[in-house]
């Protein structure tokens, strides 16, 4: 399990009387790019959820870094993790929104500061440098000053993506980052996951964008109705699906 | 598409300007007028009743900086100050109560907004007066041990009568102000991993800010008004000492004038207070900040020499 940033095994998941996830068994590689395709309503957003704990799993086991995600295991009894420590544990993974989810009272510069120094204590000053260098990476130098509200989407994204990288997270969970996009500002946002990818950061990226998948990714996995349907090198799984849901999927969509 | 529109060339070296702008003549309202002299009438017929009625107007301005009214002003504001922090800090408490996940502890915060908000501010004045006939002591062990009636002094009253009655309020108007608040900021400040509490403080709250300060605003201009409220529980403020001077004076009714007079210059000096606090809270949510009133003077006043060139 060395090996494995996040390990699921049968993970289910319901809503109320609606199962969403109907056993969820998947291992990300540690420094590989995993992408989650699928129609909506076929749980890869709530499965992406599960790994930073915004969601409770239900039943199964989800393990991130070869920790158990929300419980602690002691023999065959499992504990409840407290707010604060399942708090610590997320420091050490990055989200990023289909909604960026800005804080809309803070300029760009506050967003990524915000966590650095409230989470971890850092210094300002120093927290506004690490800030900056991370702006200026996802190519938003000179938009440091400026509040969410007059960025573009696109722009926004990577704020919300800088804001993320600033707690130096092990692992980056995306949630269909780019389908709130204008489709010309699609590109600069990839291009910012890109850089992120070949830097060799763990990647969980639920995505519609088959071209990056096929392309930046490692492995991909076709889920429907709560089920991995299929999986594989995503080269292979796009051009040669197995299956005929998948089949009838992709060539909705590409 | 502006292609088809011919635009007339400018001067030569500066861009071609636009369209000719249309001269038209505009539409008469003749009922605006009819209407504004109606209005007008009224008012200075009422003006005019005022002015000549048995009212002895040379008492207000004398009395108006009066010690005692003084007196009355600062005490008004300090309880209306107190009575509002009472009221904010407990309302956002009783807020984040009935929206956490504890149902005791949302019961309990549900019932206390149904008992103030539903019974009249001025009962609670007398009962919180007359608690004595429940406690006949109140004894905090070594810290303080006084009779109630010696320890719920008038000013006590007014306060906790205020101040508790004011909190079911902004209980509601912060509950609104919270949950109007996108859950996915909650759920970003979480991802980052800030707690319950700092995300409430940091991320929440600042933002819940924006929905709350126009109707606190509403409330502080109330609460100064409802003090007058308390001269019942025997409290001196600005409505009780000019009442205190209308009846050794004789000039009952010229003090009551005297008192909305001061009541207005207060509410007035609010308002202008609330505007700037609303500006400060707006900073991220709209792309320009509104302007302040002094601005808007100058703008208006520099729109004004240019109106002449301004037609359609």
């Amino acid at each position: 399990m060395t090996n494995a940033m996040v390990k699921a095994e049968g993970v289910h998941k319901s809503f109320g009387a609606v199962e969403v996830l109907k056993g969820i068994d998947l291992e990300v590689k540690s420094g590989e790019v995993f992408c989650l395709i699928g129609p909506s309503g076929s749980g890869k957003s709530t499965f992406l959820r599960c790994i930073n704990h915004l969601e409770k799993v239900n039943a199964g086991r989800l393990y991130v870094d070869g920790q158990l995600v929300g419980y602690r295991q002691k023999g065959d009894k499992l504990y409840e993790l407290k707010d604060s420590e399942v708090a610590l544990k997320r420091r050490d993974i990055g989200m990023v929104f289909q909604r960026f989810n800005l804080f809309p009272h803070m300029t760009a510069v506050e967003n990524v500061m915000e966590a650095p120094v409230q989470v971890k204590g850092m210094s300002r000053a120093q927290a506004k440098e690490r800030a900056m260098q991370l702006l200026q990476r996802v190519g938003l130098g000179d938009k440091a000053g400026n509040y969410p509200s007059q960025l573009s989407g696109g722009q926004q994204q990577r704020v919300a993506i800088a804001r993320a990288l600033a707690m130096e997270p092990k692992l980056m969970l995306f949630d269909e980052p780019t389908s709130a996009l204008d489709p010309e500002l699609v590109g600069d946002v990839l291009d910012v996951m890109r850089d992120l990818a070949e830097s060799g950061m763990t990647m969980v990226v639920v995505t519609h964008e088959m071209g990056f998948a096929r392309e930046v990714g490692d492995s991909l996995v076709f889920m429907d109705g709560g089920v991995v349907v299929e999986s594989g090198n995503p080269r292979d799984v796009l051009t040669n699906p197995q299956h005929e849901r998948t089949r009838s999927f992709l060539s909705k969509v590409l | 598409m502006t292609a088809d529109i011919k635009k007339t060339d400018g001067p030569a070296g500066t861009p071609p300007a636009g369209p000719e702008a249309i001269k038209a003549v505009p539409v008469r309202h003749y009922g605006r007028y009819v209407s504004a002299l109606i209005a007008l009438g009224i008012f200075f017929a009422l003006i005019w009743a005022f002015a000549n009625g048995d009212i002895n107007w040379g008492a207000i301005p004398d009395y108006f900086f009066n010690d005692r009214i003084l007196t009355g002003v600062r005490e008004t504001l300090w309880l209306t100050f107190l009575s509002m922090l009472i009221g904010i800090v407990g309302g956002l408490l009783l807020a984040v109560m009935r929206l956490s996940k504890n149902p005791v502890t949302s019961s309990i915060a549900w019932f206390y907004i149904w008992f103030f908000r539903g019974t009249p501010v001025l009962v609670q004045l007398f009962v919180w007066f007359n608690l004595g006939f429940v406690f006949e002591y109140i004894n905090l062990g070594p810290v303080y041990k006084d009779e109630w009636s010696q320890f719920m002094t008038p000013f006590l009253t007014a306060l906790l009568g205020l101040g508790l009655n004011e909190a079911a309020y902004m209980a509601e108007i912060c509950r609104a102000g919270l949950l109007a608040v996108d859950e996915g900021q909650t759920e970003a400040a979480h991802a980052l991993g800030m707690s319950h509490s700092k995300t409430l403080r940091r991320i929440v709250v600042p933002q819940a800010m924006r929905v709350i300060v126009p109707p606190t605003g509403n409330e502080v201009i109330n609460m100064l008004k409802t003090t007058s409220l308390v001269a019942a529980v025997q409290y001196y403020e600005l409505l009780r000492y000019a009442q205190d001077i209308g009846t050794t004076s004789g000039a009952t009714v010229e003090m009551l004038f005297l008192a909305a007079a001061w009541y207005l210059i207060l509410t007035s000096l609010l308002s202008v207070g609330q505007y700037y606090v609303e500006r400060y809270y707006a900073r991220g949510s709209s792309r320009q900040l509104p302007p302040t009133p002094w601005q808007k003077v100058r703008a208006h006043l520099t729109s004004f020499s240019s109106r002449k060139g301004v037609t359609a």
